[in-house]
């Protein structure tokens, strides 16, 4: 059984209790003040956009928010954390008892508890291999927001721990209050891992490994420590609770020096701040504020667009991108299946390219939705094949501004438009008949694979200008004298 | 409920203090004062009474969202013990 526990660094622009930048690129120890370095008599004051970034996730996550919740000191010494405590939420949580659903790979679905979301404090940033004999801090981190996500241990397999993971994840850039960006670590994970033994009710002592900053390293940690524990279990010993490690090196997982009784953390109420009450009319607010979430815009995607689930979990994944394609739908002259399909396609594959290529978001990318839609409407009244479509794109990309897109756009779509003139095609067949006289003959032969070789042939000579249509026919008349 | 001698080390470790034998003695009768005084407090029916987390009855103190400089890395620095270019500088920590 698999429980993570996920760290959310909330992309508010200042910290949970002092007015200090979140921003993560500025120079070592610019964003501090007397509160977040835990000088004394400083008192913090709570952020209000940290507040309703928490209830957010907490409605996206089907969680109930708490009415009245406090804070709390969760007390140790550490260097990076300058007051000695940590504000964090313990026996309130501001959301509790949710679940979200996630995809299995048979196709199902499965609903994974949440046992709380709550708001904490980071602390800062300790660099060890600067010298031999000392640490180095940078206190820009202390004290910017986290929300803490606790799953229930839903989850059975690695698997399921990365989709729901990825479901997290895209939950929260969708409702922008966090970036995604495990690198940076603004989404970090812990995860819980106890087995059950074939046949038995009864669950094994867990172990929790910490820090993990990547997909893959989650993944292969949760993998690492059943094969530790299964092999413990299997030479009749018992798993025995501790916070584990993970090495990616070796893909293994060891038992931390810390000792365990030195946890005690002495939690109580902080006498700093106030109590947070939340009301009707502010968690209304909130609710009424909120996007589309992801599964709801998919299966409105299938109806609305007619597109198949795949294309509409590919397009609706990213919520950026998917109101780029809304904004494509929107510009199309006609609303009908084929045309919705040729917008996906166009969307899905060159875009995407495009972005992939550039390392570009969908902000970024040049072309405006409008542009998409005109290419996609030239395919779909038969004036340009998709091959030409794809020409078409590509030169507008080089326009400068929008009005030169558009004239490119003009330009091109008159130079590659469908060539349906059947003597002009004919000349064309007529050529690559002559010039390929071996496969010519096997045709004729009885080779009718061949086919395929001479449409390419014909379709590259004209630039994929030819009606396809009128290609086939032209060949079949002509090969077949 | 009585403070042992056991329970003085683990509260020490915890707030990282140190202390002599005689000093531990000290402090094991004074928080057993304290607990005895609690402990006078338990003889009160409270019921249905909620607990005081705070003194303070006022709720939601909330500030809006925006950046404020306050001190430079310099000032920020300047009371530091011991610092390396931008940095806090203290004895090497392992692990956490
Ligand atoms: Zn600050």
């Amino acid at each position: 059984m698999i429980g993570l526990e996920i760290h959310a660094q909330m992309k508010t622009n200042t910290k949970a209790f002092c007015r200090c930048s979140t921003d993560f690129h500025s120079s070592p120890n610019s964003n501090v003040c007397p509160v977040c370095l835990g000088y004394p008599g400083c008192l913090p004051v709570l952020n209000e956009k940290l507040i309703e970034f928490t209830i957010k996730m907490g409605i996206a996550t089907n969680c109930t928010i708490r009415s009245n919740s406090i804070f709390a000191r969760k007390n140790y010494f550490y260097p990076d954390l300058t007051k000695g405590y940590q504000i964090t939420q313990f026996d309130t949580p501001l959301c509790y008892e949710g679940h979200i659903n996630i995809k299995l790979k048979n196709k199902e679905t499965k609903k994974i508890g949440i046992t709380r979301i709550h708001i904490e404090e980071d602390a800062g940033k300790s660099i060890h291999d600067f010298h031999d004999d000392e640490t180095l801090i940078d206190f820009n981190r202390c004290g910017v927001p986290l929300i803490e996500i606790v799953s229930e241990p839903d989850m059975n397999s690695t698997d399921e721990a990365h989709q729901y993971l990825s479901k997290i994840k895209q939950t929260l850039i969708y409702l922008e209050i966090n970036d995604g960006n495990m690198e940076e670590g603004s989404l970090r994970c812990d995860a819980n891992i106890s087995l059950r033994l074939k046949g038995t009710e009864t669950l094994g002592t867990r172990t929790e490994i910490k820090n993990l900053n990547s997909f893959k390293n989650v993944s292969d940690a949760i993998e690492a420590e059943i094969k530790r524990q299964t092999s413990v279990l299997e030479s009749g010993e018992k798993v025995s609770y501790h916070t584990m490690t993970y090495n990616a090196k070796d893909k293994t997982t060891a038992a931390t020096r810390t000792k365990e009784e030195a946890h005690d953390y002495r939690y109580f109420p902080e006498p700093d701040l106030v109590k947070l009450k939340i009301s009707e009319d502010w968690l209304r607010k909130v609710a009424d504020n909120l996007p589309e979430f992801p599964d709801k815009r998919r299966d409105r995607f299938m109806k609305d667009y007619f597109l198949p689930e795949s294309d509409s979990e590919e397009i609706t994944h990213d919520r950026k991108f998917a109101d780029y394609f809304e904004n494509v739908a929107v510009n199309l002259s006609d609303k009908n299946e084929r045309s919705f399909r040729t917008a996906s396609n166009i969307v899905r594959a060159e875009v995407r390219k495009v972005m992939n290529e550039k390392k570009i978001g969908i902000n970024e990318f040049p072309l405006p939705a409008k542009a998409i839609a005109m290419i996609a409407d030239s395919v779909n009244s038969g004036k340009v094949s998709i091959t030409a479509s794809k020409e078409i794109f590509t030169l507008m990309l080089s326009g400068k501004s929008e009005e030169e897109m558009l004239s490119i756009f003009r330009e091109s779509e008159k130079n590659l438009s469908i060539v349906s003139d059947t003597s002009e095609i004919e000349s064309i067949v007529k050529k690559i008949i002559d010039t390929n006289p071996e496969e010519t003959q096997r045709y004729k032969s009885g080779e009718k694979k061949l086919a395929g070789f001479f449409v390419g042939k014909v379709m590259q000579e004209s630039k994929g200008k030819a009606n396809p249509k009128i290609v086939n026919e032209l060949l079949i008349k002509l090969l077949e004298v | 409920m009585s403070v042992t001698i056991k329970d003085v080390d683990k509260i020490a470790q915890l707030a990282k203090l140190k202390f002599k034998e005689n000093e531990k003695v000290k402090l094991q009768s004074e928080l057993n004062k304290i607990l005895e005084y609690i402990d006078q407090l338990n003889e009160l029916n409270l019921d249905n009474i909620e607990p005081l987390e705070n003194i303070n009855e006022t709720e939601n103190v909330l500030r809006k969202d925006e950046i404020e400089i306050w001190l430079t890395n310099e000032e920020a620095l300047r009371n530091a013990p011991s610092k390396t270019g931008k940095f806090f500088k203290v004895p090497k920590v392992l692990d956490k």
